[in-house]
């Protein structure tokens, strides 16, 4: 059974932490946000975009979703904005602040 | 079946968002190629030595991996694989398991090239069906930058600081995809973020798809170690591989195979330029260390065109 | 039906190994545990077992290949001696906090430098801190039937942690000595069926092992690991009491031979203690009083038993087949001199170290030790608590 990690936080008591501290489950991490970490983010115009998805595997933080083939918004819970998407569109659907 | 980028990108993603990697990591970007060269629907246990990744990626209670993942230490990732592939083996052979299961495991170049080194060569000669990918972005990143055997000559790290009386690592870096290779495993690849990722996604489906022991050795830039303007990764790898400084290749059975050869090889400065570790081979006295930089580029490329040529 | 026959030690081990029929066991070669791993090769050859053996390159990686055996859900152990345990000290530490019931055939021999193959207890007692339940035999028959205990205590659920079963080498595990044999059968209706509630191979449920644990954590996951240690007193005496209908050998935490009514008594581990019994014997024909308390369990140390044991003992010598150059004496007397500290006994007490390297224990040896004991009650004075038997000087 998955462990349910919203039960093993900062005032976690010895007893209450899960044996051999191994976390059953998968992906939790999505409930750490590091989308705080910079204000500047890129931004997706949508208009522009051909869904050719090559913006996709470059991202070093999984926030393009694509579903059905095509991409979404942003995952800007996650989005580091590091900027590199923005360099891998051919169609200048991606622009962020200081990336030209 | 044959390669479709698009499908490619439309399998479900493996590696969730919120580990605590920096912003613009070559590392993660590898991880997440590589995971797509598994089959939807096969199951995989990831394997971790430590370093970077590994503290990002699975920081109590956070993990970041959608498949069942195991970290033990920094120099024995082969070995713990090694032990996990036993398992599934056993398990299967005692009808206690069904289902198929695949193993690749990750480390950095210090995981891989240097402490890791014993426990991979293991791994890799009793030809565990596994598929070992080394992320190399040529120093120890998670301690700091300091240099590793993977660290190219001349690179300013923290251990090989350039100064009056030093001009940064003096040797070259290890050979280890023609190491492995000498495993007589029965794949090797290196490769990198180029081609939009056509180049490295069929090496990772081969790779995890080959009976036995693979290993993927992937140029995987690090903006701070490197001091490159961050989301300039995809061009420095392109200038890597334009330049020869990091060619494109397999060994299939003992047999090397170049898969991408440059029309117009461009001089390793193009690729040094754009980095800040780099930076003091650019002054005018130190005209002579690129010419000695770009000779060594020149031998291993000619020396790999001879292999593929046999 | 018991079998009796003749073995060694190691070939002892190796049969109890075949009648578990374990899942994974990596291992690689270092006198003179060496045998156990080639008993077993040959078991797997000849389709006795059908366990993945994995021989590696290294002790570093036979236990880093049995740590992932073991998260991906499979009954995984290896064996070793000496500088092969030490080169897996690290990966002792993280066996026991990803809490992986793993074992470990352990033939002592000393620690290198200078380099020598012989027995002694160094290379276990460095380990006693590493978070794995130690178990100590002093003759083949009781290696065996640790051995065939080993998983039964590890796997509890209650304990869930890795175990070192062993014993001295070339002493007991080249020495052939007649033993009994449980039937396969036995055994494995004994051991049962290995069946983890998290592993990497758990097609319900991926499962993620080794995090990075900030401060936070740390400490907490600490103090749920000893958890587990707290439990492994009851653990092994139920396991023993199961074991003892089975086989008709009965085991403790520790063996206490003729101390019931002793006023000098000898703590010690492993063969030595067969030596000590000889001398016990002769001594007590002549009328003295004299006991043996023979540890079984070290890790974890039962310290409030073996005070109880010893409460009306009026001089002791513990003595230590290891050192730990604190200058007042080895691991053992450390520990067993804290329980009766802590149990506020006024017993006389002394730390021989002995035995180091192989160097001969013999009855007339023991039998000084007990005269010594006697000296130190006429005197009521300990003299020189940190003491060297059998070296030259």
């Amino acid at each position: 059974m998955a462990a349910d990690i919203s039960k093993l936080g900062l005032k976690t008591k010895w007893q209450d932490l899960t044996e051999g501290m191994v976390i059953a489950g998968a992906g939790t991490s999505r409930e750490f946000l590091t989308g705080e970490w910079s204000s500047v983010k890129p931004e997706f115009i949508e208009d522009k975009c051909k869904q050719c998805l090559l913006c996709v595997p470059v991202c070093p933080d999984s926030c393009i979703p694509v579903k059905d083939g095509k991409r979404a918004e942003f995952d800007y819970d996650h989005c580091k904005g590091c900027g590199i998407c923005v360099k891998a569109c051919p169609f200048g659907a991606i622009t962020m602040e200081g990336v030209k | 079946m044959a390669y479709n980028f698009k499908e490619t990108m439309n399998k479900p993603e493996r590696l969730a968002p919120g580990h605590r990697m920096c912003a613009g990591c070559g590392g993660t970007i590898a991880v997440r190629n590589v995971l797509r060269g598994l089959h939807e629907g096969d199951k995989a246990v990831i394997g971790n030595a430590t370093g970077c990744l590994e503290v990002s990626t699975f920081t109590y209670p956070y993990t970041s991996w959608e498949d069942s993942y195991i970290h033990n230490a920094f120099e024995n990732a082969g070995a713990t694989m090694s032990g996990v592939e036993g398992a599934y083996k056993a398990l299967k052979r005692k009808g206690r398991l069904d289902g198929t299961y695949k193993f690749i495991t990750f480390g950095g170049d210090g995981g891989t090239y240097d402490i890791g080194f014993q426990s991979l060569s293991g791994a890799m000669e009793r030809n565990h069906d596994m598929v070992y990918v080394c992320y190399d972005n040529g120093a120890y990143m998670n301690t700091g930058i300091q240099r590793s055997s993977a660290t190219p000559m001349y690179a300013d790290t923290t251990t090989t600081p350039v100064g009056s009386e030093s001009n940064g690592k003096p040797q070259n870096r290890k050979d280890l995809a023609a190491i492995i290779a000498a495993h007589d495993v029965p794949y090797v690849a290196q490769t990198t973020f180029v081609q939009n990722f056509k180049d490295l996604h069929i090496k990772s489906e081969k790779a995890i798809y080959t009976p036995g022991a693979a290993f993927l050795n992937i140029m995987a830039p690090c903006p701070r170690g490197w001091r490159y303007n961050t989301p300039d990764i995809i061009e420095i790898c392109k200038l890597a591989v334009e330049t020869c400084y990091w060619p494109l290749f397999e060994v299939v059975e003992g047999k090397w195979i170049l898969n991408y050869e440059p029309k117009n090889k461009k001089p390793v400065e193009d690729f040094l330029k754009p980095q800040g570790r780099f930076k003091h081979l650019f002054k005018k006295e130190n005209e002579y260390l690129l010419e000695e930089f770009q000779k060594e580029v020149d031998r291993r490329w000619e020396e790999l065109l001879f292999r593929c040529s046999r | 039906m018991a079998k009796r026959d003749r073995l060694s030690g190691n070939e002892a081990v190796a049969i109890a190994l075949r009648q578990i029929n374990p899942d994974v066991f990596p291992a690689f070669p270092i006198t003179p545990s060496t045998e156990i791993p080639q008993y077993f090769a040959s078991f797997a050859a000849n389709g006795q077992v059908d366990t993945e053996f994995i021989p590696v390159e290294s002790e570093h990686s036979s236990m880093s290949a049995a740590i992932g055996a073991s998260a991906a859900g499979a009954r995984a152990l290896t064996a070793t001696s000496s500088c092969g345990l030490a080169y897996m000290w690290e990966e002792l530490y993280i066996a026991a906090s990803n809490r992986l019931p793993l074992a470990l055939a352990l033939v002592n021999r000393a620690l290198s430098g200078p380099i020598n193959i012989n027995c002694d207890h160094s290379d276990s007692m460095g380990a006693r801190d590493s978070g794995w339940i130690q178990i100590y035999a002093e003759n083949n028959q009781e290696a065996y039937d640790n051995m065939v205990q080993a998983f039964r205590i590890s796997e509890h659920k209650d304990v869930r942690l890795p175990i070192m079963i062993c014993q001295d080498g070339f002493i007991t595990s080249h020495a052939v000595e007649n033993i009994e044999l449980l039937e396969d059968a036995e055994v494995k209706g004994f051991v049962g069926e290995y069946e983890p509630e998290n592993y990497l191979l758990n097609p319900e449920c991926p499962m993620a092992v080794g995090p990075y644990s900030v401060t936070d954590y740390y400490m907490e996951a600490k103090r749920n690991q000893a958890e587990g240690m707290k439990h492994v007193e009851r653990v092994a005496l139920d396991v023993a009491k199961e074991f003892a209908e089975l086989s008709g050998r009965e085991y403790g935490l520790f063996e206490a031979y003729r101390l019931e009514d002793a006023d000098r008594a000898v703590v010690m581990i492993g063969s030595a203690a067969g030596t000590t019994k000889d001398a016990i014997d002769k001594l007590r024909e002549k009328g003295e009083k004299v006991g043996l308390l023979k540890i079984r369990l070290f890790r974890p140390f039962p310290a409030d038993a073996i005070a109880e044991a010893l409460k009306h003992v009026k001089a002791v010598a513990i003595m230590d087949r290891a050192e730990s150059y604190t200058n007042h004496g080895g691991p053992l007397g450390a520990d067993v001199m804290s329980a009766l500290f802590r149990a506020r006994s006024t017993a006389l007490a002394a730390n021989i170290v002995y035995g180091l390297g192989g160097r001969d224990v013999r009855v007339e040896d023991m039998e000084q030790v007990f005269a010594d004991l006697k000296t130190m009650i006429e005197q009521d004075d300990a003299g020189d608590t940190y003491r060297y038997m059998g070296v030259r000087e």
